[in-house]
Protein backbone atom coordinates (compact mmCIF):
# COMPACT_ATOMS: atom_id res chain seq x y z
CA UNK A 1 0.00 0.00 0.00
CA UNK A 2 1.30 3.76 -1.18
CA UNK A 3 -0.80 6.57 0.47
CA UNK A 4 -0.09 10.28 -0.58
CA UNK A 5 -1.23 12.92 0.89
CA UNK A 6 -1.09 16.86 -0.50
CA UNK A 7 2.75 16.15 -1.88
CA UNK A 8 4.21 19.02 -3.65
CA UNK A 9 7.24 20.32 -4.45
CA UNK A 10 8.35 23.25 -5.99
CA UNK A 11 11.93 24.28 -7.85
CA UNK A 12 12.28 27.92 -7.60
CA UNK A 13 9.43 29.02 -9.39
CA UNK A 14 8.83 25.68 -11.01
CA UNK A 15 6.09 23.85 -9.26
CA UNK A 16 6.61 19.94 -10.19
CA UNK A 17 4.01 18.49 -8.24
CA UNK A 18 0.99 20.27 -6.88
CA UNK A 19 -0.73 18.67 -4.38
CA UNK A 20 -1.91 15.30 -4.96
CA UNK A 21 -3.40 12.64 -3.01
CA UNK A 22 -4.11 9.26 -4.00
CA UNK A 23 -3.80 5.80 -2.62
CA UNK A 24 -2.03 2.79 -4.27
CA UNK A 25 -3.60 -0.34 -3.42
CA UNK A 26 -2.27 -3.87 -2.85
CA UNK A 27 -3.54 -6.83 -5.57
CA UNK A 28 -3.77 -4.66 -8.39
CA UNK A 29 -1.46 -3.14 -11.05
CA UNK A 30 -1.62 0.95 -10.61
CA UNK A 31 -0.59 2.48 -13.62
CA UNK A 32 0.88 5.94 -13.49
CA UNK A 33 0.21 8.16 -16.41
CA UNK A 34 0.92 11.73 -17.60
CA UNK A 35 3.30 13.88 -20.30
CA UNK A 36 6.61 14.34 -20.10
CA UNK A 37 7.13 16.70 -16.84
CA UNK A 38 3.42 16.03 -15.41
CA UNK A 39 5.54 15.01 -12.41
CA UNK A 40 5.48 11.50 -12.24
CA UNK A 41 9.12 10.68 -11.41
CA UNK A 42 9.26 13.61 -9.09
CA UNK A 43 6.15 11.85 -7.17
CA UNK A 44 8.33 9.24 -6.87
CA UNK A 45 11.19 9.94 -5.80
CA UNK A 46 9.07 11.58 -2.93
CA UNK A 47 7.63 8.38 -2.36
CA UNK A 48 10.58 6.87 -1.78
CA UNK A 49 12.24 9.42 0.40
CA UNK A 50 14.58 10.29 -2.15
CA UNK A 51 13.70 14.09 -2.55
CA UNK A 52 12.06 16.10 0.51
CA UNK A 53 8.80 17.37 -0.57
CA UNK A 54 8.02 21.05 0.05
CA UNK A 55 4.65 19.95 1.71
CA UNK A 56 2.70 16.48 2.17
CA UNK A 57 3.35 13.47 3.06
CA UNK A 58 3.80 10.01 1.72
CA UNK A 59 3.46 6.24 3.56
CA UNK A 60 4.97 2.92 1.94
CA UNK A 61 3.17 -0.35 4.09
CA UNK A 62 1.93 2.73 6.26
CA UNK A 63 5.31 4.30 7.48
CA UNK A 64 7.62 6.79 5.27
CA UNK A 65 10.61 5.34 3.65
CA UNK A 66 13.11 6.64 5.68
CA UNK A 67 11.88 4.90 8.56
CA UNK A 68 11.18 1.31 6.95
CA UNK A 69 14.24 -1.02 8.24
CA UNK A 70 15.88 -3.29 5.45
CA UNK A 71 13.62 -1.11 2.89
CA UNK A 72 14.86 -3.38 -0.42
CA UNK A 73 12.95 -6.44 1.43
CA UNK A 74 9.54 -4.51 1.46
CA UNK A 75 9.48 -1.96 -1.92
CA UNK A 76 11.37 -2.60 -4.78
CA UNK A 77 12.15 0.12 -7.23
CA UNK A 78 13.52 1.36 -10.36
CA UNK A 79 13.99 5.27 -11.02
CA UNK A 80 16.63 5.39 -14.24
CA UNK A 81 17.92 2.56 -16.17
CA UNK A 82 21.32 3.08 -15.67
CA UNK A 83 21.87 3.49 -12.26
CA UNK A 84 24.55 0.48 -11.48
CA UNK A 85 28.15 2.05 -11.36
CA UNK A 86 30.13 1.52 -15.09
CA UNK A 87 32.46 0.13 -13.89
CA UNK A 88 31.06 -2.66 -11.70
CA UNK A 89 29.34 -6.21 -12.37
CA UNK A 90 25.80 -6.34 -12.46
CA UNK A 91 26.76 -9.02 -10.07
CA UNK A 92 28.92 -7.10 -7.67
CA UNK A 93 26.23 -4.29 -8.32
CA UNK A 94 23.76 -6.93 -7.26
CA UNK A 95 25.85 -8.10 -4.31
CA UNK A 96 26.33 -4.65 -2.57
CA UNK A 97 22.46 -4.11 -2.39
CA UNK A 98 22.44 -8.24 -0.79
CA UNK A 99 24.45 -6.48 1.66
CA UNK A 100 23.08 -3.46 2.64
CA UNK A 101 19.54 -4.82 3.47
CA UNK A 102 20.97 -8.24 4.61
CA UNK A 103 19.61 -10.28 1.83
CA UNK A 104 21.08 -13.86 1.13
CA UNK A 105 23.62 -14.14 -1.30
CA UNK A 106 22.06 -17.46 -2.83
CA UNK A 107 19.32 -14.78 -3.82
CA UNK A 108 21.71 -12.40 -5.92
CA UNK A 109 22.36 -15.84 -8.09
CA UNK A 110 18.65 -16.18 -8.65
CA UNK A 111 16.89 -13.17 -8.50
CA UNK A 112 14.31 -12.60 -12.16
CA UNK A 113 15.53 -10.14 -14.33
CA UNK A 114 19.49 -10.41 -14.30
CA UNK A 115 20.42 -13.40 -12.13
CA UNK A 116 24.19 -13.07 -10.63
CA UNK A 117 24.35 -16.81 -12.32
CA UNK A 118 23.80 -15.71 -15.67
CA UNK A 119 26.81 -14.97 -17.58
CA UNK A 120 25.97 -11.33 -18.75
CA UNK A 121 26.11 -10.40 -14.63
CA UNK A 122 29.93 -10.75 -14.98
CA UNK A 123 30.30 -8.40 -17.37
CA UNK A 124 30.44 -4.73 -16.28
CA UNK A 125 27.31 -2.51 -16.21
CA UNK A 126 28.85 0.34 -18.50
CA UNK A 127 28.94 -1.99 -21.47
CA UNK A 128 25.54 -3.11 -21.20
CA UNK A 129 22.72 -1.88 -23.77
CA UNK A 130 19.80 -0.38 -22.56
CA UNK A 131 17.47 -3.20 -21.95
CA UNK A 132 20.34 -5.19 -20.93
CA UNK A 133 20.57 -2.27 -17.86
CA UNK A 134 17.32 -2.14 -17.74
CA UNK A 135 17.11 -5.59 -16.58
CA UNK A 136 19.61 -5.51 -14.62
CA UNK A 137 17.61 -2.16 -12.61
CA UNK A 138 14.24 -4.40 -12.39
CA UNK A 139 16.75 -7.16 -11.09
CA UNK A 140 17.65 -4.86 -8.22
CA UNK A 141 13.90 -3.80 -7.59
CA UNK A 142 13.20 -7.34 -7.33
CA UNK A 143 15.88 -8.52 -4.89
CA UNK A 144 14.30 -8.12 -1.74
CA UNK A 145 11.14 -10.18 -2.78
CA UNK A 146 9.21 -6.97 -2.03
CA UNK A 147 5.32 -6.43 -1.25
CA UNK A 148 5.67 -3.10 -3.07
CA UNK A 149 7.02 -2.02 -6.82
CA UNK A 150 7.89 1.26 -7.97
CA UNK A 151 8.54 0.81 -11.00
CA UNK A 152 9.31 4.62 -13.49
CA UNK A 153 9.13 3.33 -17.04
CA UNK A 154 10.47 -0.28 -16.64
CA UNK A 155 9.59 -1.33 -20.42
CA UNK A 156 11.79 1.27 -21.79
CA UNK A 157 14.29 -0.64 -23.52
CA UNK A 158 12.96 -4.09 -23.51
CA UNK A 159 12.97 -6.43 -25.92
CA UNK A 160 9.39 -8.21 -26.98
CA UNK A 161 10.61 -10.92 -24.87
CA UNK A 162 11.55 -8.92 -22.28
CA UNK A 163 8.10 -7.19 -21.91
CA UNK A 164 6.04 -10.02 -22.47
CA UNK A 165 8.47 -11.14 -18.96
CA UNK A 166 7.41 -8.31 -17.07
CA UNK A 167 4.03 -7.87 -17.99
CA UNK A 168 3.26 -11.43 -16.47
CA UNK A 169 5.59 -11.02 -13.63
CA UNK A 170 3.38 -7.59 -12.83
CA UNK A 171 0.30 -9.42 -13.44
CA UNK A 172 1.69 -12.66 -11.02
CA UNK A 173 3.31 -9.66 -8.20
CA UNK A 174 -0.42 -8.07 -8.37
CA UNK A 175 -1.98 -11.60 -7.99
CA UNK A 176 -0.10 -12.54 -5.34
CA UNK A 177 -1.45 -9.51 -3.13
CA UNK A 178 1.26 -7.46 -4.11
CA UNK A 179 0.85 -3.77 -4.64
CA UNK A 180 2.49 -2.52 -7.93
CA UNK A 181 2.98 1.37 -9.17
CA UNK A 182 4.07 1.29 -12.42
CA UNK A 183 4.60 4.57 -14.45
CA UNK A 184 4.31 4.67 -18.42
CA UNK A 185 3.58 6.14 -21.74
CA UNK A 186 2.60 3.28 -23.46
CA UNK A 187 -1.18 3.43 -23.43
CA UNK A 188 -1.52 -0.33 -25.42
CA UNK A 189 0.97 -1.58 -22.62
CA UNK A 190 -0.95 0.19 -19.77
CA UNK A 191 -4.44 -1.07 -20.98
CA UNK A 192 -3.03 -4.88 -21.14
CA UNK A 193 -1.31 -4.57 -18.13
CA UNK A 194 -2.85 -2.30 -15.44
CA UNK A 195 -6.00 -2.75 -13.55
CA UNK A 196 -6.47 0.98 -12.31
CA UNK A 197 -4.67 4.09 -13.69
CA UNK A 198 -3.93 7.20 -12.28
CA UNK A 199 -3.43 10.67 -14.40
CA UNK A 200 -1.53 13.70 -13.47
CA UNK A 201 -0.81 16.64 -15.79
CA UNK A 202 0.82 19.57 -14.80
CA UNK A 203 1.69 18.19 -11.37
CA UNK A 204 -2.21 17.67 -10.41
CA UNK A 205 -4.72 14.68 -10.23
CA UNK A 206 -7.08 14.29 -13.02
CA UNK A 207 -7.50 11.18 -12.87
CA UNK A 208 -7.71 8.02 -10.11
CA UNK A 209 -10.07 5.32 -11.46
CA UNK A 210 -10.05 1.38 -13.39
CA UNK A 211 -8.74 0.88 -16.44
CA UNK A 212 -12.41 -1.00 -17.14
CA UNK A 213 -13.83 2.91 -16.97
CA UNK A 214 -11.33 4.86 -18.62
CA UNK A 215 -11.56 2.50 -21.85
CA UNK A 216 -15.29 2.11 -21.85
CA UNK A 217 -16.22 4.64 -24.47
CA UNK A 218 -13.00 3.77 -26.71
CA UNK A 219 -9.12 3.02 -26.05
CA UNK A 220 -6.98 4.44 -23.21
CA UNK A 221 -4.95 6.60 -25.37
CA UNK A 222 -8.78 8.58 -26.50
CA UNK A 223 -9.52 8.65 -22.96
CA UNK A 224 -5.53 10.37 -21.60
CA UNK A 225 -5.72 13.25 -24.27
CA UNK A 226 -9.64 13.46 -23.36
CA UNK A 227 -8.23 14.26 -19.31
CA UNK A 228 -5.21 16.43 -20.29
CA UNK A 229 -6.32 18.23 -23.29
CA UNK A 230 -7.40 21.54 -21.43
CA UNK A 231 -3.93 22.17 -20.55
CA UNK A 232 -2.22 21.05 -23.91
CA UNK A 233 0.79 24.02 -24.29
CA UNK B 1 22.64 -2.84 13.66
CA UNK B 2 22.50 -1.11 9.92
CA UNK B 3 25.09 0.80 10.14
CA UNK B 4 26.92 -2.86 10.31
CA UNK B 5 25.02 -3.76 7.14
CA UNK B 6 25.36 -0.15 5.54
CA UNK B 7 29.38 -0.55 6.17
CA UNK B 8 29.50 -4.27 4.48
CA UNK B 9 27.88 -3.13 1.55
CA UNK B 10 30.27 -0.15 1.18
CA UNK B 11 33.20 -2.73 1.80
CA UNK B 12 31.94 -4.53 -1.42
CA UNK B 13 31.78 -1.13 -3.41
CA UNK B 14 35.10 -0.61 -2.56
CA UNK B 15 36.90 -3.72 -3.23
CA UNK B 16 34.88 -3.89 -6.67
CA UNK B 17 36.11 -0.55 -8.09
CA UNK B 18 39.44 -0.41 -9.77
CA UNK B 19 39.89 2.75 -9.29
CA UNK B 20 39.69 2.74 -5.60
CA UNK B 21 41.37 0.13 -5.15
CA UNK B 22 44.01 2.10 -7.68
CA UNK B 23 44.06 4.67 -5.32
CA UNK B 24 45.20 2.83 -2.44
CA UNK B 25 47.73 0.44 -3.78
CA UNK B 26 50.57 3.06 -4.70
CA UNK B 27 50.07 4.67 -1.17
CA UNK B 28 52.37 1.73 -0.10
CA UNK B 29 54.66 1.87 -3.27
CA UNK B 30 54.99 4.85 -2.69
CA UNK B 31 55.48 5.83 0.84
CA UNK B 32 58.28 2.53 1.27
CA UNK B 33 59.46 3.15 -2.01
CA UNK B 34 60.35 6.89 -1.64
CA UNK B 35 61.42 6.23 2.14
CA UNK B 36 64.31 4.26 0.85
CA UNK B 37 65.27 6.51 -1.60
CA UNK B 38 65.43 9.69 0.51
CA UNK B 39 67.07 7.22 3.17
CA UNK B 40 69.73 6.44 0.49
CA UNK B 41 70.48 10.19 -0.39
CA UNK B 42 70.81 11.01 3.33
CA UNK B 43 73.02 8.33 4.09
CA UNK B 44 75.27 9.53 1.34
CA UNK B 45 74.93 13.29 2.19
CA UNK B 46 78.07 15.16 3.47
CA UNK B 47 78.76 14.91 7.26
CA UNK B 48 79.47 18.60 7.32
CA UNK B 49 75.69 19.43 6.37
CA UNK B 50 72.91 20.24 8.86
CA UNK B 51 71.94 17.69 11.66
CA UNK B 52 70.27 14.31 10.23
CA UNK B 53 66.78 13.76 11.56
CA UNK B 54 66.73 10.05 10.71
CA UNK B 55 63.05 10.66 10.60
CA UNK B 56 62.51 12.98 7.96
CA UNK B 57 63.45 10.43 5.00
CA UNK B 58 60.57 7.91 6.83
CA UNK B 59 57.78 10.17 6.58
CA UNK B 60 58.50 12.60 3.79
CA UNK B 61 57.02 10.75 1.34
CA UNK B 62 53.84 9.91 2.92
CA UNK B 63 53.21 13.79 2.40
CA UNK B 64 53.22 12.60 -1.40
CA UNK B 65 51.60 9.24 -0.72
CA UNK B 66 48.54 10.53 1.04
CA UNK B 67 47.26 11.44 -2.16
CA UNK B 68 46.32 8.34 -2.76
CA UNK B 69 44.29 8.11 0.37
CA UNK B 70 42.72 11.57 -0.56
CA UNK B 71 41.60 10.54 -4.02
CA UNK B 72 40.32 7.47 -2.57
CA UNK B 73 38.11 8.91 -0.28
CA UNK B 74 36.85 11.66 -2.94
CA UNK B 75 35.97 8.69 -5.36
CA UNK B 76 33.80 6.51 -2.85
CA UNK B 77 31.33 9.45 -2.74
CA UNK B 78 32.13 11.53 -5.13
CA UNK B 79 31.63 8.43 -8.06
CA UNK B 80 27.99 8.19 -6.30
CA UNK B 81 27.10 11.71 -7.62
CA UNK B 82 28.95 11.15 -11.02
CA UNK B 83 27.62 7.84 -12.03
CA UNK B 84 24.09 7.77 -10.43
CA UNK B 85 24.55 5.18 -7.76
CA UNK B 86 23.49 7.44 -5.11
CA UNK B 87 19.76 7.13 -5.77
CA UNK B 88 20.27 3.47 -5.07
CA UNK B 89 22.76 3.41 -2.31
CA UNK B 90 19.80 5.77 -0.85
CA UNK B 91 17.29 3.22 -1.64
CA UNK B 92 18.89 0.74 -0.30
CA UNK B 93 20.13 2.65 3.25
CA UNK B 94 17.22 5.61 3.58
CA UNK B 95 18.05 6.59 6.71
CA UNK B 96 21.45 9.10 5.91
CA UNK B 97 23.29 8.89 8.68
CA UNK B 98 23.38 5.41 8.45
CA UNK B 99 24.09 5.43 4.96
CA UNK B 100 27.04 8.09 5.95
CA UNK B 101 28.22 7.04 8.80
CA UNK B 102 28.62 2.89 6.93
CA UNK B 103 30.43 4.80 4.31
CA UNK B 104 32.84 6.88 6.63
CA UNK B 105 33.55 3.19 8.69
CA UNK B 106 34.40 1.03 5.74
CA UNK B 107 36.41 3.57 3.51
CA UNK B 108 38.23 4.67 6.91
CA UNK B 109 39.18 1.29 8.14
CA UNK B 110 40.26 0.40 4.32
CA UNK B 111 42.69 3.37 4.59
CA UNK B 112 43.85 2.52 8.28
CA UNK B 113 44.55 -0.91 6.56
CA UNK B 114 47.06 0.68 3.89
CA UNK B 115 48.41 2.78 6.59
CA UNK B 116 49.30 0.08 8.94
CA UNK B 117 51.44 -1.25 6.65
CA UNK B 118 52.74 1.89 4.64
CA UNK B 119 53.69 3.69 7.96
CA UNK B 120 55.82 0.74 9.60
CA UNK B 121 57.51 -0.11 5.89
CA UNK B 122 58.51 3.33 5.56
CA UNK B 123 60.03 4.05 8.51
CA UNK B 124 61.66 0.08 7.90
CA UNK B 125 62.74 1.59 4.39
CA UNK B 126 64.33 4.46 5.88
CA UNK B 127 66.16 3.09 8.59
CA UNK B 128 67.73 -0.04 6.25
CA UNK B 129 68.73 2.72 3.81
CA UNK B 130 70.31 5.14 6.43
CA UNK B 131 72.50 1.79 7.41
CA UNK B 132 74.72 3.26 10.28
CA UNK B 133 73.00 6.46 10.53
CA UNK B 134 69.61 5.08 11.00
CA UNK B 135 67.41 5.03 14.29
CA UNK B 136 65.37 1.98 16.22
CA UNK B 137 61.68 1.84 16.82
CA UNK B 138 62.44 2.58 20.40
CA UNK B 139 64.61 5.32 19.83
CA UNK B 140 63.31 8.41 21.55
CA UNK B 141 60.22 10.09 19.68
CA UNK B 142 59.50 7.67 17.03
CA UNK B 143 56.57 5.34 18.59
CA UNK B 144 55.09 8.79 18.88
CA UNK B 145 55.90 9.96 15.44
CA UNK B 146 55.37 6.47 14.26
CA UNK B 147 51.73 6.79 15.42
CA UNK B 148 51.38 10.07 14.45
CA UNK B 149 52.01 9.37 10.89
CA UNK B 150 49.67 6.33 11.12
CA UNK B 151 46.90 8.84 12.70
CA UNK B 152 47.24 11.30 9.97
CA UNK B 153 47.53 8.74 6.94
CA UNK B 154 44.19 7.52 8.34
CA UNK B 155 42.69 10.59 9.51
CA UNK B 156 43.03 12.33 5.87
CA UNK B 157 40.32 9.34 4.64
CA UNK B 158 36.73 11.25 6.79
CA UNK B 159 38.31 13.94 6.04
CA UNK B 160 38.28 14.13 2.73
CA UNK B 161 35.25 11.81 2.16
CA UNK B 162 33.60 15.18 4.23
CA UNK B 163 34.70 17.56 2.27
CA UNK B 164 33.57 15.62 -0.88
CA UNK B 165 30.17 15.07 0.46
CA UNK B 166 30.07 18.62 1.01
CA UNK B 167 30.79 19.30 -2.47
CA UNK B 168 28.82 16.06 -4.19
CA UNK B 169 31.46 15.91 -6.59
CA UNK B 170 34.73 14.20 -7.33
CA UNK B 171 36.40 16.09 -9.57
CA UNK B 172 35.37 19.93 -7.23
CA UNK B 173 36.49 18.06 -3.89
CA UNK B 174 39.81 16.98 -5.68
CA UNK B 175 40.18 20.71 -7.61
CA UNK B 176 40.01 22.08 -4.03
CA UNK B 177 41.57 19.16 -1.61
CA UNK B 178 44.90 18.87 -4.01
CA UNK B 179 45.92 22.26 -3.68
CA UNK B 180 45.75 22.43 -0.15
CA UNK B 181 47.64 19.58 0.10
CA UNK B 182 50.40 20.55 -2.62
CA UNK B 183 50.96 23.71 -0.25
CA UNK B 184 53.12 22.99 2.40
CA UNK B 185 55.35 20.90 -0.45
CA UNK B 186 55.93 24.22 -2.37
CA UNK B 187 56.54 26.20 1.08
CA UNK B 188 53.97 28.89 1.38
CA UNK B 189 53.53 27.84 4.89
CA UNK B 190 56.74 29.28 5.34
CA UNK B 191 56.25 32.64 4.60
CA UNK B 192 55.60 34.65 7.71
CA UNK B 193 52.67 36.49 7.05
CA UNK B 194 50.42 33.52 5.90
CA UNK B 195 52.10 31.20 8.60
CA UNK B 196 49.59 32.51 11.68
CA UNK B 197 46.64 31.08 9.98
CA UNK B 198 48.30 28.39 7.29
CA UNK B 199 50.29 26.19 9.98
CA UNK B 200 46.84 25.13 10.84
CA UNK B 201 46.04 23.50 7.62
CA UNK B 202 45.54 19.98 7.85
CA UNK B 203 48.91 19.10 5.79
CA UNK B 204 50.99 21.29 7.48
CA UNK B 205 49.86 19.40 10.73
CA UNK B 206 50.98 16.26 9.05
CA UNK B 207 54.41 17.86 8.76
CA UNK B 208 54.57 18.67 12.47
CA UNK B 209 52.66 15.22 13.56
CA UNK B 210 55.62 13.71 11.37
CA UNK B 211 58.87 15.97 12.97
CA UNK B 212 59.28 17.34 8.88
CA UNK B 213 58.94 21.00 9.82
CA UNK B 214 62.53 21.65 9.31
CA UNK B 215 65.54 21.37 11.09
CA UNK B 216 64.86 21.95 15.24
CA UNK B 217 65.72 25.46 16.22
CA UNK B 218 65.47 26.89 13.03
CA UNK B 219 62.90 30.38 13.54
CA UNK B 220 61.08 29.71 9.79
CA UNK B 221 60.06 26.18 10.83
CA UNK B 222 58.06 26.58 14.08
CA UNK B 223 55.02 26.13 14.96
CA UNK B 224 52.65 27.56 17.41
CA UNK B 225 51.59 23.74 18.88
CA UNK B 226 53.68 20.34 19.16
CA UNK B 227 53.32 16.83 17.95
CA UNK B 228 50.39 15.92 19.88
CA UNK B 229 48.18 19.23 19.82
CA UNK B 230 48.68 18.17 15.94
CA UNK B 231 46.84 15.36 16.44
CA UNK B 232 44.22 17.13 18.24
CA UNK B 233 43.76 19.37 15.39
CA UNK B 234 43.65 16.95 12.81
CA UNK B 235 40.86 15.50 14.67
CA UNK B 236 38.78 18.80 14.42
CA UNK B 237 39.59 18.90 10.93
CA UNK B 238 38.02 15.75 10.31
CA UNK B 239 35.17 16.31 12.41
CA UNK B 240 34.17 19.70 10.68
CA UNK B 241 34.52 18.17 7.45
CA UNK B 242 32.61 14.80 8.38
CA UNK B 243 29.68 17.21 9.85
CA UNK B 244 29.98 19.79 7.03
CA UNK B 245 29.18 17.05 4.53
CA UNK B 246 26.28 15.10 6.87
CA UNK B 247 24.57 18.55 6.95
CA UNK B 248 24.53 18.30 3.20
CA UNK B 249 23.45 14.89 2.64
CA UNK B 250 21.03 15.68 4.98
CA UNK B 251 19.18 17.66 3.27
CA UNK B 252 20.33 17.00 -0.50
CA UNK B 253 17.35 15.57 -3.40
CA UNK B 254 18.67 13.24 -5.59
N1 LIG C 1 15.95 18.93 -10.02
C1 LIG C 1 15.02 19.70 -10.65
N2 LIG C 1 15.20 21.02 -10.72
C2 LIG C 1 14.30 21.80 -11.34
N3 LIG C 1 13.18 21.35 -11.92
C3 LIG C 1 12.95 20.03 -11.89
C4 LIG C 1 13.87 19.12 -11.25
N4 LIG C 1 13.37 17.88 -11.38
C5 LIG C 1 12.22 17.98 -12.06
N5 LIG C 1 11.95 19.27 -12.37
C6 LIG C 1 10.77 19.77 -13.11
O1 LIG C 1 9.64 19.20 -12.51
C7 LIG C 1 8.69 18.85 -13.48
C8 LIG C 1 8.29 17.40 -13.33
O2 LIG C 1 9.35 16.57 -13.72
P1 LIG C 1 9.28 14.98 -13.65
O3 LIG C 1 10.62 14.46 -13.99
O4 LIG C 1 8.69 14.57 -12.36
O5 LIG C 1 8.25 14.65 -14.83
P2 LIG C 1 7.81 13.24 -15.42
O6 LIG C 1 6.33 13.19 -15.33
O7 LIG C 1 8.55 12.14 -14.79
O8 LIG C 1 8.22 13.42 -16.94
P3 LIG C 1 8.74 12.32 -18.01
O9 LIG C 1 7.54 11.66 -18.57
O10 LIG C 1 9.40 13.15 -19.06
O11 LIG C 1 9.67 11.38 -17.32
C9 LIG C 1 9.28 19.22 -14.82
O12 LIG C 1 8.80 20.49 -15.18
C10 LIG C 1 10.75 19.29 -14.54
O13 LIG C 1 11.38 20.20 -15.39
MG1 LIG D 1 9.96 10.75 -15.52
Amino acid sequence: MIEVRDLAKRYGSTVAVDGISFTVRPGAVTGFLGRNGAGKSTTMRMILGLIRPTRGTALVCGRPYRELADPLRRVGALLEARSAHPDRTAYHHLLWLARSNRIPTARVHEVPGMAGREPAAGRRAGGFSLGMAQRLGLAAALLGDPEVLVLDEPMNGLDPDGIRWLRGLLRDYAAQGRTVFVSSHLMGEVAQTADRVIVIDGGRLVADTTVAELTAGGSLEDAFFRLTEGRRE
Amino acid sequence: MSVAAAARAEWVKIRTLRSTVGALLPVVVVGVGLAHLAGTSMRDARADGPPLDPLFPAFYGLTLAQLGVVVFAVLTIGSEYGTGTIAPALLATPRRGVFYAGKAIAATLAAAAVALVTVPGAFAAAQAALGPKGVGVTAEGVPEALVGAFLFLTLMCPFALGVATMLRSTVRALAILLPVFFLGSQGIANVPALKPVLQYMPDQVAWVIMHLTGPPGDPRFARDYGPWEGVGLLVLWTAAALAGGYLVLRRADV
